[in-house]
Formats: C-alpha cells, structure tokens, sequence
C-alpha cells in the first residue's frame, strides 16, 4: 500500500514532498523517544509521533520511514517543515490521536 | 588489517539543529561501499546514539569511522565531562539528561546501552573533566 492510498483513505494532510506519495509502506512504528525508534523501527514504516522539532527529519531519513505522521494535529514549525522538504522525508499531519491513526493504518496493511 | 576506507566528522555539542547528520552521512558512505544491510543498520543506531551523546553532553567530538575487510568501526572521543561511573551509565533507563533534552525525546537513557547492543566488540573509557572514548567494532561477515 502506497502513502498516497493511506493519506485518501483516512483523510491525512500530507504537509511536504508530495511527489513521494508513491513510497510503499511496508509497517509502522509509533514512538516519541527517539532512541528507542533508532534501534526498533524498520526501512518503510511509517512513523507516528507526538514530537514535531525538527530532529525527527534526521530520525525519518536515518531510518528510511515512508513518512512521519504527527498526531493530534500537532503542527511542525518552519523549520522542521523546510528540513523535511530538503531530506525528502514526507511529513503529514493529522487530528487522530496515535492511538486512533495506528489502528486505522494497521488495519489498512494488514488487510491489503 | 587493511583499511579501505577511513572518514572522520566533526561533531559541536551543544547543536541540536544538525543532529544526525554525521549518522546519515556515514550510512550513505556505508551503503555506497555496499556493505550488508544488518551490518548498515546496527552501524547507524551505533553513529547516530553516539553523535547524539556528543551533542546532549560534551563541548565537542569526533567520530571516525574506518571499514576493513572484516568490519565497520566507529571511533568516538569527545572532550566534556566525562561519565564517573561507567556501569551506571550503561544501564537501559539510567540518564543524566537535562529536562530540555528530554522534552525533545533524547535522554532515555537508552544510548550506550542501544551501542553495545549494536557491537560484536565495545569499549569504552573515560576521564572526568576530560571526556569519554568509545570503540565499536562490528563485524561484516555475522558474528
């Protein structure tokens, strides 16, 4: 399932690098302190947090995730944003909570 | 032991706007030098919890990293404050991380403990009031 399916079908704000959309996402990880998703997140999750500075691009690029989701309608500042863009790291943004948006996307890759 | 290839990258602590790019760095290096995926991703979380060390607690560091034919090996001094007990500190939880650092998700306590994890050979030593040495060696060629 690509990023671009799972932004339609659960309503995500994909807030940068809109020609990545096509990115398969292999899984996910939810998780807010950084070293435990350096050393337990995989190439191609998708990542879902509640931590929006800008050290996430560097995580998300690091660790190749298809996209990182920042929940609860958590906003990136400016520079987060401009970061993502250059790394090519699609972030996007939603009003679910990480509970809520983790289900959806696991129920979504697990039926596909 | 032949060294292919050898890299060393200047860390600032304090800085916390390039944090990681060191670590993304060395892993392109990695992959461009085709070494196995398992061997890149234990390297990475090794760099990054290591750059992130110097940047939480030391003045400033180095991370050298040298590939032979048999392994990835990642050296890292720094100059800061050392760490005064070294058992402590390598223990999962255990932090001295300010609360700033800790808003941001760093300081888990989780660095050096994710480091050893990573290596098929760690050292560490350390000074107080001069800073600390690391040596992680990972094998290409499994354990």
């Amino acid at each position: 399932m690509t990023l671009a399916d799972i932004a339609k079908k659960l309503n995500l704000r994909v807030l940068c690098c809109t020609d990545r959309l096509d990115r398969v996402v292999s899984g996910g990880y939810v998780g807010d302190l950084l070293s435990d998703v350096i050393a337990n997140s995989r190439a191609g999750d998708i990542w879902i947090t509640r931590q929006s500075h800008r050290n996430i691009v560097a995580v998300a690029s690091l660790k190749e995730h298809a996209a990182v989701i920042l929940a609860l309608g958590k906003e990136p500042d400016d520079e987060t944003l401009e970061k993502a863009t250059d790394e090519g790291v699609p972030l996007i943004v939603t009003n679910l909570s990480g509970f809520e948006v983790a289900g959806r996307i696991y129920e979504l890759l697990t039926r596909s | 032991m032949n060294r292919s290839y050898e890299k060393t990258f200047s860390v600032e602590g304090g800085n916390f706007d390039n944090a990681g790019m060191a670590s993304i760095e060395i892993k392109k290096i990695l992959k461009d030098l085709q070494i196995s995926d398992d061997v890149v991703r234990k390297a990475a979380i090794a760099v990054y919890e290591s750059e992130l060390n110097i940047i939480s607690y030391a003045r400033n560091g180095h991370i050298t990293l040298y590939v032979t034919d048999d392994a990835v090996n990642v050296d890292v001094r720094d100059e800061g404050p050392g760490i005064e007990d070294i058992e402590l500190a390598m223990k999962p939880g255990y932090s001295t991380a300010t609360e700033q650092i800790r808003q941001m998700g760093f300081g888990a306590g989780m660095g050096l403990y994710n480091i050893k994890t990573c290596s098929d050979r760690f050292e560490i030593s350390s000074t107080v009031g001069e800073g600390t040495h690391l040596s992680i060696k990972i094998n290409r060629n499994g354990q």
